[in-house]
């Protein structure tokens, strides 16, 4: 695994500067937006990906109620930690992107809010996580991820009708798109997942050996045998 | 059942004795009506578009005091633990305190409203009768979630400051909805019977996530 890991991180940084070269060269110039538009090819891989991440977070939580087993919980975690990073990037370059286009930073969209809302969710929960004494972390972790998943339909159809009631800044977008555009991004959404699957993996490794390394000094502590100390 | 109404009784007649939960409440939300009425000074017009905002941050503010009281007289004497080795359900037990922190944030509320009357020269201009529909509805959302969270705060560090941390994130769709709701009627300009029913979906779905899960927050060790 230690002889891999280099090797996936090298053909990771190259995909993803080969993405870069794509959203920045390649793809051509929107019409009316002009260059501001090729944030999109960050925003919305880091979108999608941050979503796939809260997923996962989602379902491993509900694996770990049922099982109990360490690694979902450790899955859980991992998950939760990349999902908000990514979802911290759709947060801050969308109101950069915003700003020349629509002429605001923030509006209470539809989209904006349930971003915005799942990004506290889940930052509630790394606090959660945080603050809690560890051996009852993993189970009431799970239970604040279940509740947070049920929370999303309900946020869905609480902005739904707020917005519908009030009338809507302008939104860009929809419709067609230009294949060469949809290629770069699909290829930006790859590049974004290899990335977000490396930091996983290495994340994963980490706290399982963090947790090894906890439990062996536990297991010394207790044990406290002059055999312990070579 | 019988063990729900047991809890339920000794939480209202210690309240009772005690008012420790509703004084705390009380002047914490006088404080609150307070400060927002002369930092805003809103004519009859205005405040009657702001008011439902500030009523419900208000009340989320004050129950917030309550809920973090919930179980502390349970840990003080490890009660709780008695509770876990019982053969009693811990559903029943989380149902008497949800019901409890209901009707003590349910009195506050009765409280409190005259008083915004008077500081915001309020009348409503819609259909009066379904306040009462929001306010139990809302108070229900809050402290159904409230309660829960609370339990689990007691699993933290620093419980005071875990349990609004966790609440508000959750919350935000039944503000909304209390909010847009009590708005809608004092100004009379449009329905609010979609905020209501998507009070009362909340309200279904997290008592039932609540009874489902609170099991495994009682005992998680």
């Amino acid at each position: 695994m230690k002889r891999i890991f280099p090797i996936l991180g090298l053909l990771t940084a190259v995909f993803l500067s080969y993405a870069l070269y794509l959203a920045l060269v390649v793809a051509p110039t929107e019409q009316t937006m002009g260059d501001v538009q090729r944030i999109f090819y960050y925003h919305v891989p880091s979108a999608w990906t941050a979503f796939v991440l809260f997923f996962i977070n989602f379902a491993a939580s509900v694996t770990y109620l049922l099982r109990r087993s360490a690694k979902a919980d450790i899955v859980a975690l991992v998950s939760a930690e990349i999902g908000v990073v990514f979802c911290t990037v759709v947060l801050v370059t969308g109101p950069i992107w915003a700003r020349p286009v629509w002429g605001i930073w923030w509006t209470w969209d539809l989209r904006l809010t349930l971003t915005l809302v799942l990004w506290l969710i889940y930052v509630s929960y790394l606090v959660l996580r945080k603050f809690s004494t560890s051996g009852q972390t993993p189970q009431v972790a799970a239970v604040l991820a279940v509740l947070g998943a049920l929370d999303v339909p309900l946020v869905y159809f609480s902005i739904w009708f707020f917005r519908t009631q009030h009338p809507q800044p302008v939104v860009g977008g929809g419709g067609s798109i230009d294949p060469v555009m949809l290629h770069v991004l699909l290829m930006n959404w790859a590049a974004f997942s290899c990335f977000a699957a490396l930091v996983f993996w290495s994340r994963y490794r980490l706290e399982t050996l963090k947790r090894e390394v906890e439990e062996t000094q536990a297991v010394e502590a207790l044990l406290e045998t002059p055999r312990s100390v070579r | 059942m019988s063990l729900t109404r047991a809890t339920l009784v000794k939480d209202l007649r210690l309240e009772w004795r005690s008012k420790d939960a509703i004084n705390s409440m009380l002047f914490f939300a006088l404080l609150v009506v307070v400060i927002f009425s002369f930092s805003f000074d809103p004519t009859a017009e205005e405040s009657r578009s702001i008011a439902g905002g500030l009523i419900w941050v208000a009340f989320l503010f004050a129950a917030v005091v309550a809920l973090n009281q919930t179980w502390a007289r349970e840990v003080r004497n490890q009660v709780l633990d008695a509770y876990r080795v019982s053969p009693a359900p811990g559903n029943s037990l989380f149902l008497a305190k949800a019901t409890g922190n209901f009707l003590f944030v349910l009195l506050l509320e009765a409280l409190m409203t005259p008083l915004f009357i008077v500081f915001y020269n309020l009348r409503a201009l819609g259909p009066a009768w379904q306040l009462p529909l929001v306010a139990g509805l809302g108070t229900w959302a809050l402290v159904v979630n409230g309660t829960f969270f609370a339990a689990m705060s007691l699993r933290t560090r620093s419980r005071e400051i875990m349990l609004p941390l966790l609440l508000f994130p959750i919350s935000i769709p039944a503000v909304l909805a209390m909010v847009q709701a009590t708005t809608s009627i004092l100004t009379g300009e449009y329905s609010a019977r979609f905020w209501i029913v998507l009070l009362a979906a909340y309200d279904l779905v997290f008592t039932t996530g609540c009874l489902l899960l609170f099991d495994i927050v009682l005992n998680a060790e």
